[in-house]
C-alpha cells in the first residue's frame, strides 16, 4: 500500500448527505477483473449526461476544482454496497483523501485499507470546509496525518484514527503480512474449533 | 451478564494488536464473481495461498443471465469475470457452485439452504447484505476486497468491536403484514445511518414468532441503517430449519452443537449501548417513495413535502428524490403508476416469498402492458417452487419465470429498467440508477410487488380480498 503522511490538494466539494457507493461507481463499471482503471468511472451518472457528455454543473467538470485531492462530503458517505471499486475509483481520478462528518463502515475499513484517507471531522468543520470550497474554489488543504490535522485558509481541525490504522497508512504496510506474524496463535485457535462447525468437506449423506 | 454479540465476538479473538483491531477468526467465508477477482489476484502476485479451502465456497449471482437454461446469454466481460472465479476456485480447491449448477443461486440464500449458514459463527462475504445470515445467529458482515484477500489468506478479519443496539419489535403485527414492511418501518425510524458502527440484535415478540425467512429478510436490510450486522437469538424455528440441510452437522456433530448453540442469546440483564423499540402494531404495507431506503411511507400515505422535513439535509435530499424519481408532494401513493414489478434478490427470493406473491396472482392476470419478473433466489428455490406448482401460476398470470441470480436487484446482468421507468420492486435499495440508469424503484413485499403488477399502481393488498384467500 502507498504510505500516507501529508496530502497538500485542492478541496472538491460534494455537498450531499447518503452518497451512496452505487453514485460513486455504478454496477456497470464493477465487471473488470483488474484493481485500476475505474477513475473515469467515477460518479459517473451524475459526471456524464445519458449520451455521454459532461454535466457542466457537477462539481468534477468544473475547472476550477480540476486536479482536487481532497473531496469533502455530506454524511453517511459511500453508503449502500461494499464494492472496494468505490475507493480505487476515487483513488484512480486522484483522489487522496475524503473528509465527512461520517462514513459507512465497509467503505472506511476499504479506504484504510487502500491508504484513501477517510477523515472524520465534526459537522460543523465539514460545513466550514464545504463552504470554503465553494467560495474559494482552488484553495488548498493540507490533510496532515502524522499530526491528524486538516487545514485550509484559516480553518484547521484535528481529527481522530484508529491508531493501528494510522501507523499502517503511514508507513503503507501490508496488513496480511502482519496478520501472518500470528500465525501460531491462528494454528493454536483452529486446533480448539468445535467440530460442528461449517465444513465443506463433511456434506452430510442425503437423507 | 453477555449479549449475543459478547458471546459470539469473544469466542473468536484470535488476538489483539496492543493499538487497535482484534484479529477475529472467520469460520465461514463466501465467495462470488464480482467482489474476489482482484483478492485471488493479489495473492498469486505475492504468492500466497488460501488458508482454509473447507471453509470457502464460491457462486455465481450478481452477473449470471436468468433467461434460457442458465450456461449463457452472459456477455463478454461478465463471462471473463465467472471464469476467472471458476478458475481461482479450481486453483485453490474451493467449492463452487458455478453458473447451471443445482446449488448456484444468491450467495446469501444457499449459505442458509445448504446449512452452511450455522448459529455462533463468524461469516464474511464480498458483499454487503451478508447481515443477512445474522438471522440464524452468526455474525455476519460485508466486507471489500482487500479483506477477502486477508481472509482468503489467513482465515481472520481485523475488526474493531462495534457497540451493540437493540431493536425490539412489539406488539402484534397486524394482518398482511410482512417483514419487508418490519424492516422499511425501522429504518425509517432509524435513518440511513441510525445502526452505524453497531450490531443490531433484534428481539421481541413479532421477530420471535418470524419464520426464517422472515429474520432473514429482516438482517438482509441492517445494512440500509448502517450497522455492521444484525442478529436474532437462534431458537427452535432456527433449529428445525437447519436440521437435515447438506451441510449442517449431523450426528455426534449435531448434538454438540446443539448444546453450544442453547446458550446463544443475550442473558437477563446484559446491555446494550442503544435500545430502540417499534410498535409492530401500527405498522402497515409500505412502499419507500425517495432514493434511500429510509424514505418510505405507509400504502395509504401520501408522497411528503420535502419544505415540511425541519432538516435541511434531508429536505434537500427528499427534493433530490422526489426530482428523480419523477414525484410530486402530496399524491397518494397508490395513485403512482408502475410498469415494472421485481420479485426477487438477497432480501425477498425464498420459497415463502415466491408462495405469498403467487398467493396474490393465483388465478389472476397482471395488469396489461406490465413486464412482470419473478426471479428465485436459488436453483434449489426454483425447483422447489416448480414442484408447488408456483411457475404455472406466475406464468398464466403473466409474469416470467426466470433462472436464479440477484439480477434486477443491481441490474448487472440484462435485466435492467430503461430510463424513466417505474418498478415495484423486492430488493433493497432505491439508490438513483440502481436498477438501471433513470430507473424509479419503489421498494416493497412480494405480497405489495404482486398486487402492483395487478393493478398497474401501488395498491394496498389488504383490500384486494386475496389473503384471506392465500391463507385459507
Amino acid at each position: 500500500m502507498r504510505p500516507f503522511r501529508c496530502e497538500h490538494g485542492g478541496l472538491v466539494p460534494l455537498d450531499r448527505a447518503d452518497v451512496d457507493t452505487d453514485q460513486i461507481i455504478p454496477k456497470q463499471f464493477l465487471k473488470r477483473i483488474e484493481r485500476t482503471g475505474y477513475g473515469e468511472f467515477l460518479f459517473n451518472d451524475w459526471r456524464y449526461d445519458a449520451v455521454g457528455m459532461p454535466r457542466v454543473d457537477f462539481v468534477l467538470n468544473r475547472p476550477e476544482y480540476a486536479g482536487g485531492t481532497v473531496l469533502v462530503a455530506g454524511r453517511n458517505f459511500a453508503c449502500g454496497s461494499s464494492r472496494e471499486h468505490a475507493v480505487w475509483a476515487l483513488q484512480d481520478h486522484g483522489f487522496r483523501a475524503v473528509i465527512a462528518e461520517s462514513f459507512a463502515d465497509i467503505f472506511h475499513s476499504n479506504a484504510l485499507k487502500s491508504g484513501l484517507l477517510p477523515v472524520t471531522l465534526r459537522a460543523e468543520a465539514v460545513r466550514q470546509l464545504l463552504d470554503l470550497a465553494v467560495e474559494s474554489p482552488g484553495e488548498v488543504a493540507i490533510v496532515d496525518l502524522e499530526d491528524q490535522t486538516v487545514s485550509a485558509g484559516d480553518l484547521r481541525f484535528r481529527f481522530n484514527i484508529d491508531s493501528f490504522a494510522r501507523r499502517c497508512l503511514l508507513d503503507g504496510l501490508d496488513d496480511i503480512g502482519l496478520t501472518m506474524r500470528h500465525g501460531a496463535a491462528i494454528a493454536a485457535f483452529e486446533s480448539q474449533r468445535p467440530s460442528w462447525m461449517p465444513d465443506l468437506t463433511r456434506e452430510a449423506a442425503p437423507s | 451478564m453477555k449479549t449475543l454479540f459478547d458471546k459470539i465476538w469473544d469466542a473468536h479473538v484470535v488476538a489483539l494488536e496492543p493499538d487497535g483491531p482484534a484479529l477475529l477468526y472467520v469460520d465461514l467465508h463466501l465467495v462470488h464473481e464480482v467482489t474476489s477477482p482482484q483478492a485471488f489476484e493479489a495473492l498469486r502476485l505475492v504468492g500466497r495461498t488460501v488458508r482454509r479451502p473447507s471453509q470457502v465456497v464460491a457462486t455465481m449471482d450478481h452477473n449470471v443471465p436468468t433467461t434460457g437454461d442458465g450456461s449463457d446469454g452472459a456477455d463478454e466481460v461478465s463471462r471473463a469475470q465467472m471464469e476467472a472465479l471458476r478458475r481461482n476456485c479450481e486453483e485453490h480447491g474451493i467449492a463452487c457452485f458455478g453458473m447451471g449448477h443445482a446449488r448456484q443461486g444468491i450467495v446469501h440464500v444457499i449459505g442458509p439452504e445448504l446449512g452452511l449458514t450455522l448459529p455462533g459463527t463468524v461469516i464474511v462475504c464480498g458483499d454487503s447484505h451478508t447481515a443477512t445470515h445474522g438471522a440464524f445467529g452468526a455474525f455476519a458482515l460485508g466486507i471489500g476486497t482487500s479483506e477477502v484477500e486477508h481472509v482468503l489468506a489467513t482465515q481472520c478479519l481485523r475488526q474493531t468491536r462495534p457497540r451493540t443496539m437493540e431493536i425490539r419489535i412489539d406488539g402484534e403485527l397486524p394482518f398482511g403484514v410482512t417483514a419487508k414492511d418490519v424492516a422499511l418501518g425501522v429504518l425509517s425510524h432509524i435513518g440511513t445511518a441510525g445502526a452505524a458502527g453497531h450490531v443490531v440484535e433484534y428481539t421481541g415478540q413479532v421477530v420471535r414468532a418470524f419464520s426464517m425467512e422472515q429474520r432473514m429478510t429482516l438482517c438482509n436490510l441492517t445494512i440500509e441503517g448502517g450497522g455492521r450486522a444484525g442478529l436474532i437469538a437462534p431458537d427452535e424455528t432456527t433449529f428445525a430449519h437447519l436440521h437435515d440441510r447438506p451441510y449442517a452437522p449431523d450426528g455426534a456433530r449435531w448434538d454438540a452443537a446443539m448444546t453450544a448453540w442453547l446458550d446463544l442469546r443475550s442473558d437477563d440483564g446484559a446491555r446494550h449501548d442503544t435500545t430502540v423499540v417499534v410498535d409492530a402494531s401500527v405498522l402497515e404495507p409500505t412502499v419507500t417513495w425517495g432514493t434511500n431506503p429510509a424514505q418510505s411511507v405507509p400504502i395509504g400515505g401520501r408522497v411528503p413535502d420535502p419544505e415540511s422535513m425541519a432538516d435541511a439535509s434531508q429536505r434537500e435530499s427528499a427534493t433530490r428524490a422526489l426530482a428523480y424519481m419523477g414525484l410530486v408532494p402530496g399524491t397518494p401513493v397508490e395513485d403512482i403508476p408502475v410498469d415494472t414489478v421485481f420479485i426477487g434478490s438477497c432480501t425477498n427470493s425464498r420459497i415463502e416469498d415466491l408462495r405469498a406473491a403467487a398467493g396474490v396472482l393465483r388465478g389472476r392476470r397482471v395488469r396489461d402492458g406490465m413486464r412482470v419478473l419473478v426471479v428465485p433466489g436459488s436453483a434449489a428455490v426454483k425447483a422447489q417452487a416448480e414442484a408447488e406448482g408456483l411457475d404455472k401460476v406466475f406464468r398464466s398470470s403473466g409474469a416470467e419465470w426466470r433462472n436464479a441470480g440477484c439480477s434486477m436487484c443491481l441490474a448487472m446482468n440484462a435485466d435492467v429498467l430503461r430510463p424513466g421507468e417505474r418498478c415495484a420492486s423486492t430488493s433493497n435499495r432505491n439508490f438513483e440508477g440502481r436498477q438501471g440508469r433513470g430507473g424509479r424503484t419503489h421498494l416493497v413485499s412480494p405480497v405489495m410487488a404482486a398486487a402492483a403488477a395487478l393493478a398497474g399502481h401501488f395498491v394496498d393488498v389488504r383490500t384486494l380480498g386475496v389473503l384471506e384467500e392465500a391463507t385459507a
